[in-house]
């Protein structure tokens, strides 16, 4: 029910959202749960395993029981907690893990076979048969022990990444965590305060505590308090404050992931523009962190039943969201802080008037009431009844037991430090025996100050100091001075209480709510031999669901430490981890999608390509035309024959600005070049290009390629498109750091120059129509460079082929790139050619046997290549050494092969495997395989290249040629793998 | 991870690509055993503690950098510039 409280809330925003369907309204500011309690609705899903009805138990991110799925279609989003996503119109909401209705779950059978459902049971039960696993039992279980479901469909849930820089980041905006700011931004620094919540005035001890500060004000509450510096900070140009900001990490070098919840408390039709969610890595030369505690539960035999819940979280709903979960509560409690936060309570006229009873049970026999309710001392709760909400409990004190009729139990066991950020690089807690808690190492994260609760320190008055405190500290590691606030005083006292970890008593007690693991469950892990906390986590699953056992993990320990007779400090805690709240992978990944994953690299002649119907292929991160279909043609082949015979009896246009391009300059360009090549450049007169192959260090070939001399110091070497990057960085690597003595520099300008590429007998005629000076045979032969003018503007000539035609490859700057396409397109139309895509490409240089990186595929080497003639012996290079080794020179190591089938019509592939005629088709027999295979429209069947032992040695041999995985086998004749006019002449022609 | 580029200031390791241990730079001479080149191909300590490795600033100035880096506690320590480092 709503009750009027000093509720922050606005209750003019009525909001309507659906639970299951049904609608329900609440207020804007509510959350999921708050808006459900006010209505009385406490059922609100079922447990993972026993499909046990569960309600809501706390108020936070650290929910286990009330996961629900939010929204429909792409924006559906499973596992949200009720207790951290707000209402907004149109909000469909939806409970997990149930067939049928929620209140009539089919699967609430589980619960009944609970003796044989235990720890270990999956391990023990689905052994055997080995083929029933996959087949019977993963999909069974999956569908009863399962979470909510994606929805399948993509686009939804939009994400954004983003960056943020500061001084002192300070986690948690309780009142440690304002007082640290509010010292750091008066210090001058650039502060970034970060919460979780939707507000920024929480508590986690909601009684009132006066704070007097040094102006003299007295607040009347640490609330009050909070609300008059947040207002101070919120004035501050250096301070920026982040509301519904989990820190999910801490990584190196200050470094911080944090989850913003930046649109789902609003209506995604409503707000299209905006993210869902936004993951931020935030760059903190200080830490402040201020993440509070979260109560600890006890276990006792049905501790699971909707209304049960933490007391924290019954106050915070009363606070927060006027919202009273019960009217003849009942509190289970083990410290005096409690007594005070049930006395407040109770003592508020609107309470009091709302509530008919308040019975308190303490297992001290020497508590006392702080207030007018009933005290229950030296008592526990051993049993609860309601089959979907809480009826009655029953109560033990000393020998003699009672019922009480009650509508919501609330339970506060002490306090556990939310530490789990300074265990993220490593350090593990510490055991503080006298407050029977964990607190944080010393020093566990570098520049990270835990202050107030997590750090252990519970009361408002050392909360203030310690905020204070470590504020101070931050600013003297960043060189700032003290500004001089006066710390604000306040009480000092602070839960005097006992630890209770479980009740004795007959029944299941619940530990770990989200993954249904009980006190016993973890005895027998024990028992079984599983006595380390890591074992007996995996053992029983307990801290594994999404909530990684925040309110069950400590108590889970205890119990284990208690089964195995060891101290809780011996027994230690399992691994904390990121993230410390569930991250959607789409927010994880925000930006790394389509085009943030790929971006698309476009030559200059693109759009002119598409116009002209090409379908385009990715090369890498390039996109180039496959084929230019024309009229008539239905397949690609057909257009990729027309365009084999265009080059070799026309002129074929293609643009190979890919390629990489390293301009290299210096007066020991050359001899860098002889280093990083295994031939010589340094002798390569002015005005000519070489081919040059590439080794790693390792001996194997890196990449090939022709690099031209434009001057005495200066050339341009052109790369693989696929090895552009690769090579530029060694080449980097080469010049700065193996031989700086060479003064050379090198710098990528694959961007800077289009570059087209003119094949075919009738290429010099093309060009000559462009080229400002015309050609003559013998002013520019083969392998010659030169800067020459096109239509009057400055451009380079290479005479290379890669196609064995006569061909020129002519470079502009990009930006006259598409008018040069266009250009000789339509020149080479007018000489009965055109333009041409890479499959005929393709077909082109595996006719002459030219290679690409499916040859050179990190395996080979120049010898595997029949390229040995290539490695100069007068000097040393980069792979020489190892080059020599003896293993990569023997005879019978694969080696580069051209392949052709016996019969005219035989079919080759690519990835296939070679064996000797006769062999059979095995492992053992295997001879080599094939690399890459086209069908020339020159020759009039297929030709491919491959790699085969002793290879060159076997011309003429008939193989044969299987493809496993296609079902082909065909008989093949070795070759030269240069299949057409072997002696170059065509080229220089 | 912050590394603290000579030319650029401290960036994000994300702009840097890791190459392995800085012994990449003592490359030994052309007619050195086969157990030189053995070593210094294939051959690496697995130190738990400092170390040295050559880093690509290939999405900031293009430098390659010596890092000294602790594996332990991942804390950078410092960074030269690998043609410094060669030329000693
Ligand atoms: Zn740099």
């Amino acid at each position: 029910m709503r009750i009027d409280t000093n509720w922050r809330g606005d209750p003019a925003e009525r909001i309507v959202f659906t639970f299951n369907g049904q609608p329900i309204e609440g207020y804007r500011g509510d959350t999921v749960a708050a808006a459900l309690l006010a209505k009385g609705i406490r059922l609100v899903g079922r447990s993972f395993k026993y499909h046990r009805p569960r309600g809501i138990f706390t108020a936070g991110s650290e929910e286990p029981n009330a996961l629900v799925t939010i929204g429909s279609g792409a924006d559906q989003m499973p596992n949200v907690r009720a207790t951290l996503q707000e209402i907004h119109d149109g909000l469909e909401v939806r409970s997990q893990n149930h067939i049928g209705p929620l209140q009539r779950d089919l699967l609430a059978v589980n619960d009944l076979l609970h003796p044989f459902l235990g720890a270990g049971f999956y391990y023990k039960t689905f052994m055997w048969p080995r083929s029933f696993w996959e087949r019977v039992y993963e999909p069974v279980i999956r569908r009863a022990a399962g979470l909510g479901a994606l929805s399948h469909d993509h686009g939804g849930a939009r994400s954004e990444k983003a960056f943020a820089h500061c001084d002192v980041l300070v986690i948690g905006a309780g009142i440690t965590g304002i007082m640290a700011a509010y010292v750091a931004a008066r210090a001058g620094a650039d502060v970034l305060l970060v919460d979780e919540n939707m507000s920024l005035h929480n508590r986690h001890r909601h009684f009132d505590d006066p704070i007097r500060d040094a102006q003299g004000i007295t607040h009347f509450s640490p609330e009050d308090f909070a609300f008059f510096y947040l207002n101070a900070l919120q004035a501050m140009p250096n301070v920026r404050i982040m509301t519904r900001t989990t820190v999910t990490g801490i990584y190196d070098g200050g470094s911080y992931g944090a989850l913003e919840r930046t649109g789902l408390h609003l209506s995604p039709d409503a707000h299209p523009d905006l993210p869902r969610e936004t993951f931020w890595r935030i760059r903190a030369r200080q830490t402040v962190l201020a993440t509070g505690a979260l109560e600890r539960p006890i276990a006792f035999p049905n501790n699971d039943r909707p209304g049960i819940m933490m007391l924290s979280a019954f106050m915070r709903y009363v606070d927060g969201f006027g919202v009273l979960c019960g009217r003849t509560p009942s509190f289970f409690v083990t410290n005096d802080d409690a007594h005070r936060v049930i006395a407040g309570l109770i003592a508020r006229p609107e309470i009091a008037q709302a509530i008919r009873r308040c019975t308190v049970i303490d297992p001290r026999p020497e508590a006392r009431a702080q207030g007018d309710y009933r005290l229950i001392a030296g008592a526990e709760v051993i049993d609860t009844r309601g089959r979907h909400g809480l009826r009655e409990i029953t109560v033990r004190q000393g020998g003699s037991q009672q019922r009480i009729e009650t509508d919501l139990l609330a339970l506060s066991g002490g306090w556990n430090p939310t530490l789990h950020l300074t265990c993220h690089l490593g350090a593990r807690p510490v055991w503080n025996a006298e407050a029977a808690m964990f607190v944080p190492a010393q020093d566990a994260v570098p520049g990270l100050h835990p202050a107030g609760a997590c750090n252990g320190t519970l009361s408002t008055g050392g909360c203030l100091r310690d905020g204070h405190t470590t504020a101070l500290r931050a600013i003297a590691v960043l060189g700032l001075a003290d500004p001089g606030v006066p710390v604000p005083q306040a009480g000092e006292e602070a839960g005097n209480g006992v630890a209770l970890w479980q009740v004795q008593a007959k029944g299941r007690a619940w530990l770990d709510l989200a993954n249904d693991v009980t006190t016993k469950d973890v005895a027998q892990s024990a028992q079984e031999g599983f006595a380390s906390v890591e074992h007996m986590k995996r053992y029983t699953t307990q801290g594994m669901a999404p909530d990684q056992g925040k309110s069950s993990n400590i108590g889970a320990l205890a119990i284990l430490a208690d089964a195995t007779g060891r101290s809780i400090s011996a027994t230690g805690t399992t691994t904390y981890r990121p993230p410390f709240v569930p991250l959607t992978m789409g927010a994880l990944g925000a930006g790394g999608e389509g085009h943030g994953f790929a971006p698309e690299r476009k030559m200059t002649s693109h759009a002119a390509t598409v116009a002209r119907g090409a379908p385009m292929i990715e090369a890498g991160l390039w996109y180039r035309p496959s084929y230019f279909p024309a009229p008539g043609e239905t397949t690609w082949q057909q257009a990729c024959d027309r365009e084999v015979r265009m080059v070799r009896q026309s002129v074929g246009v293609v643009d190979v600005s890919s390629l990489g391009k390293i301009d290299i300059q210096g007066p020991d360009a050359g001899a860098f070049l002889d280093f990083v090549y295994t031939n010589t450049f340094s002798t390569l007169p002015v005005g000519r290009v070489r081919y040059g192959l590439m080794l790693r260090e390792d001996g194997h070939v890196m990449d090939d390629g022709t690099t031209a001399r434009l001057g005495p110091d200066h050339y341009v070497m052109t790369t693989t498109t696929a090895a552009a990057g690769q090579v530029m960085a060694h080449l980097e690597l080469v010049a700065q750091g193996l031989r700086p003595d060479l003064d050379v520099r090198v710098i990528s300008v694959t961007e800077q120059w289009a570059q087209m590429s003119v094949a075919g007998p009738l290429a010099r005629s093309l060009l000559n129509g462009i080229l400002d000076t015309p050609l003559d045979t013998a002013g520019f032969p083969f392998m010659a460079c030169g800067a020459v003018r096109v239509h009057g503007i400055e451009a380079r000539l290479f005479r290379v082929s890669f196609s064995g035609e006569q061909a020129f490859e002519v470079a502009v700057p990009a930006r006259f790139g598409d008018a040069l396409y266009r250009d000789l397109v339509a020149r080479a139309e007018a000489l009965g050619g055109g333009a041409y895509g890479l499959e005929a490409l393709n077909v082109l240089r595996l006719e002459k046997g030219f290679l690409t990186h499916a040859e050179m595929h990190g395996r080979v080497t120049a010898y595997d290549l029949g390229l040995q003639g290539m490695m100069s012996p007068k000097k040393d290079y980069i792979g020489k050494p190892a080059a020599a080794r003896p293993g990569l020179l023997e005879p019978g190591r694969e080696r580069l092969v051209g392949l052709k089938p016996v019969d005219q019509g035989g079919i080759l592939t690519a990835g296939a495997r070679l064996f000797t005629k006769g062999d059979p088709h095995t492992r053992p027999h295997d001879q080599g395989y094939v690399t890459s295979v086209g069908s020339s429209a020159t020759l009039g069947h297929m030709i491919g290249l491959g790699f085969l032992r002793h290879g060159p040695e076997r011309m003429g041999e008939a193989i044969t040629l299987v493809d496993h995985l296609r079902g082909i086998q065909t008989p093949c004749e070795v070759c030269a793998p240069v299949f057409f006019d072997q002696d170059g002449g065509r080229a220089r022609g | 991870m912050l590394i603290p580029c000579p030319v650029c200031g401290p960036r994000d390791s994300r702009e840097f690509t890791c190459k392995g241990h800085a012994v990449t730079l003592a490359r030994p001479q052309a007619d050195a055993p086969p157990e030189a080149w053995d070593a210094y191909l294939h051959l690496r300590d697995n130190p738990a503690g400092p170390t040295r490795e050559l880093w690509h600033h290939n999405a900031g100035c293009t430098a390659w950098l010596v890092v000294e880096r602790n594996t332990v506690t991942h804390a950078v320590t410092g960074a030269r510039l690998a043609g410094e480092v060669a030329a000693r």
